[in-house]
């Protein structure tokens, strides 16, 4: 096998590998099923309970998706806005952090109270915590404008608008697709955490209602479908960074700078 | 072409305001190319900034073509250190930019965008990077960057054509080469040159006329023809009237750095 091979395999070598130690702890030192069960018992838990597993995770994934597409779409417009000057961006950036800084957490009770228990509040999470990180990566990338590419432009004649176009907007994407790949793995946690507290379906809820009747390999179930999903998104957000913006990574290697 | 008179400028500093230009007074005729040099930070690249119309003079006029200026010019190409090509767009993309911009290109941009590459070729032709158009910016050496950063500057047939230390980041043999291709193009289409440098030999050997301007608040302090005779080879650079006229200049800096 070639070095790259074995690169390529690793992943998947250590995660079999934390799997077989996993199973070989909980047997050798006969830890009790209710505290740790061993991964056997969770794959047997998804087999019998596979339906009713794949029916919220179904839930978890399309309300993320909601709450991840709102924050794309208005994350986009929001950072268009606030890059536009460097006035803009210096006035509303620490405005912006100090709102983010609030935990999203302890906007869910509000959201339960405004829209009852569902998939909106968890929505409205999800949004509301990866929203924040795609206006500040979009406001930077059109606020970083380099000066001088800026008077070039507008020596020959280019308004804001054709200088927001041919450089800022292009100049941002990197920043918007780099951003996309944290902002879901936000607004699942935000969609997790949202049907943790108060909602009728999703993993989160189904995780809920399995610890307390006990049932550690269905938690353990929930928990193990949760990573691969949010896996599968990161994936998916990585690849179109890669596919959208490949320029900035190889500009960025380059010597000529 | 270009007017200044009794021109300053104030920058609104973070300690309160910051003097970049005082009393300066230029004048540069069509199709002349005239440099600029001086001790950094003395208002070179400020001065370009208000010949450009990018910034506006505190006190005193700028005139480019007879007109006053009010705003940014409109017909100028400019080009610095850096040479901050688009990373997104081919080389060629890079030159057709200001054609994307500028009318009366801009709106006929779509339809005559095959004339245009073609245009955009036959430019990277002359400065010697034929066959890079369809290269990225970051496949490119420092010095290809440059050229192909002046072609951008020169794609739109500029009347006046604005140029702060564009050869300061590059290596004495590629800066050479680059002189060349300037004087060439220059000699060709002989459009109005405004050249900022910080490095005397450069200004003896393209330049009209240099203007020496003093340690801040800049003003030109001295104004020096420059007649050896055109087209020049580099070989000028070696004769001792053109040692005699650096040396001169360089005593002079030091002279207003002292001050
Ligand atoms: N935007 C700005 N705000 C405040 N001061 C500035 C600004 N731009 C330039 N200056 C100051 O004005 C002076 C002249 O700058 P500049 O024209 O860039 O000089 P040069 O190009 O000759 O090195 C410098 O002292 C610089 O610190
Ligand atoms: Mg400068």
């Amino acid at each position: 096998m070639t070095n790259r091979q074995i690169e390529a395999l690793a992943p998947w070598i250590f995660t079999l590998g934390i799997f077989v130690f996993w199973e070989a702890a909980v047997r050798l030192l006969n830890v009790s099923s209710v505290v740790l069960p061993a991964p056997t018992e969770i794959f047997a838990a998804m087999h019998r309970y596979s339906v009713p597993l794949l029916k919220n995770s179904f839930v978890t994934l399309w309300t993320t998706l909601a709450g991840f597409a709102l924050a794309v779409g208005f994350g986009l417009l929001r950072g268009l806005f606030v890059g536009w000057s460097r006035t803009i961006y210096r006035g509303l950036y620490p405005v912006m952090i100090g709102f983010n800084s609030i935990p999203k957490v302890a906007v869910v009770p509000i959201l339960v109270m405004w829209f009852g228990i569902g998939e909106v509040p968890a929505i409205l999470t999800a949004f509301l915590i990866s929203f924040f990180p795609i206006v500040v990566n979009v406001a930077t990338g059109l606020a970083t404008i380099e000066p001088e590419l800026e008077d070039v432009l507008r020596a020959l004649g280019a308004s804001k608008l054709d200088v927001m176009r041919k450089v800022g907007i292009p100049r941002a994407m990197p920043y918007f697709f780099g951003s996309l790949k944290v902002a879901i793995t936000l607004a699942f946690v935000g969609t997790v955490v949202s049907e943790t507290i108060a909602a009728n379906a999703g993993l989160g809820h189904l995780m809920v209602q399995a610890g307390s009747n006990f049932q550690m390999p269905l938690v353990f179930a929930g928990l193990l479908l949760l990573a691969i999903e949010g896996i599968g998104m990161y994936a998916v957000t990585a690849w179109l960074e890669g596919r959208m913006t490949g320029w900035a990574f190889r500009s960025q290697q380059s010597a000529g700078g | 072409m270009i007017q200044l008179d009794d021109v300053s400028l104030a920058y609104a500093g973070r300690t309160g305001p910051v003097l970049a230009l005082e009393g300066t007074s230029i004048s540069v005729a069509k199709g002349e190319f005239a440099a600029v040099v001086g001790p950094s930070g003395c208002g070179k690249s400020t001065l370009m900034k208000l010949v450009t119309g990018l910034v506006k003079p505190t006190k005193g006029q700028v005139a480019v073509n007879g007109a006053p200026v009010t705003g940014p010019v409109k017909l100028a190409g400019m080009a610095f250190q850096n040479a901050n090509l688009l990373p997104w767009r081919t080389v060629t993309e890079n030159l057709m930019l200001p054609l994307e911009i500028v009318e009366p290109y801009r709106s006929n941009f779509r339809r005559n965008k095959d004339e245009y590459r073609a245009r955009a070729e036959t430019l990277l032709d002359t400065v010697g990077l034929k066959g890079f158009g369809d290269r990225f910016p970051w496949e490119l050496s420092g010095g290809m960057q440059q050229r192909a950063s002046l072609c951008r500057s020169l794609i739109h047939e500029p009347a006046l054509l604005m140029l702060d230390e564009p050869f300061a980041a590059l290596d004495a043999f590629t800066r050479e080469e680059l002189w060349c291709v300037l004087r060439d193009v220059w000699e060709r289409l002989r459009f109005t040159v405004v050249l900022v440098t910080h490095d005397l030999r450069e200004a003896a050997f393209l330049a009209d006329t240099i203007h020496v301007m003093s340690a801040r608040p800049g003003r030109i302090i001295d104004t020096r023809k420059v007649d050896f005779p055109r087209p020049r080879s580099l070989d000028v650079c070696y004769e001792p009237e053109f040692s005699a006229l650096v040396l001169s200049l360089r005593n002079k800096i030091a002279e207003v750095r002292q001050s």
